[in-house]
């Protein structure tokens, strides 16, 4: 179950893996992408940082609320409106279920509306659909889940401009959703 | 002032700023705003700038034009958050714009002018 405490936890580890993986975000990014994940999902973390700070007893919609307006107004590249509606749609559901396989999977719908990405298309999205449909999310689940990225040929983002030359290349924005769903785990772990 | 308005958004705030000056020349009715970049004028698209766009707009229907990537998103996100009703093209940014200007100066119909639109449909 989703709680107020897990989502700050939740950002707090996920704060620090984006910070000691910036570079080599930004490194998957550069033959595929315009080699600024790093950076940019390091701006939107320190957003989402600053900006739960201000927050004084909020409950988890107001929570989940403000990490999405932070991802949307500070990460600047197309990452920044998925994981914000990512975000967003978890602040909508939640008044409905804190299950997290209920909230994830009404994140996933709308990453793939906004996207337009489905599965296979080498996006971030086939990182959050085998996380959504597994009934327990492990490392291995999310590992596998990156990994099948790397032959998949890019057609949604940056990378479909690539063609073929896309193949090969592990998908950026998997890749963070992974430390994403890794600090959910370690988060549910740790409490 | 013309009912319809028009909206850019591009990653650049050079390219945001610069297709007005070629669209004013056939619509110098048309109410034209534009978002560009970040919000520190990086590359990328700000919803913020674009809702702004949206918002300053001296029209309450708007005609959108976009370039790559984020923009659509964010331009979706948006037209979520605003009153005014907005359409969004998956035409060439530069032309798109362009025909929309011109027949819009030339009170051409909105669905007359999504047909010619159409035809210019690149995403």
């Amino acid at each position: 179950m989703l709680t107020t405490e897990i989502t700050q936890e939740w950002m707090d580890k996920f704060y620090h893996k984006i910070e000691e993986n910036k570079d080599y975000l930004s490194e998957l990014d550069t033959p595929i992408g315009d080699g600024d994940h790093g950076n940019n999902m390091m701006r939107g973390m320190e957003g989402v940082k600053q900006g739960l700070a201000k927050l004084q007893k909020p409950d988890l919609k107001t929570i989940l609320k403000n990490i999405a307006m932070s991802l949307i107004s500070k990460v600047g590249g197309a990452s920044g409106p998925l994981y914000g509606t990512a975000f967003l749609e978890m602040a909508k559901k939640c008044g409905e279920t804190q299950d997290i396989n209920a909230l994830i999977n009404a994140a996933l719908d709308g990453i793939k509306k906004r996207g337009g990405a489905t599965e296979g298309d080498k996006t971030m999205v086939d990182v959050w659909s085998p996380v959504a449909q597994t009934n327990e999310i492990t490392q291995k689940v999310i590992d596998d889940a990156i990994a099948s990225t790397k032959d998949m040929l890019a057609r949604k983002g940056r990378a479909s401009y690539l063609g073929e030359r896309s193949i090969g290349h592990l998908d950026p924005g998997a890749v963070s959703s992974g430390y994403l769903f890794t600090a959910l785990l370690e988060t549910e772990a740790s409490l | 002032m013309k009912k319809l308005g028009i909206i850019l958004v591009s990653h650049v705030p050079d390219i945001a700023r610069g297709i007005p000056q070629l669209l004013t020349q056939v619509a110098p009715n048309v109410s034209i705003t534009n978002a560009g970049g970040t919000n520190e004028n990086d590359i990328g698209t700000s919803m913020e700038k674009i809702l702004a766009a949206i918002e300053e707009n001296k029209a309450s229907e708007l005609l959108a034009f976009y370039d790559i990537g984020s923009s659509k998103m964010n331009l979706e996100l948006a037209t979520e958050m605003t009153d005014k009703q907005v359409h969004l093209y998956d035409a060439a940014f530069v032309e798109g714009a362009y025909t929309a200007a011109s027949l819009i100066e030339a009170d051409v119909t909105l669905s007359e002018i999504e047909k010619q639109l159409a035809s210019l449909k690149i995403k």
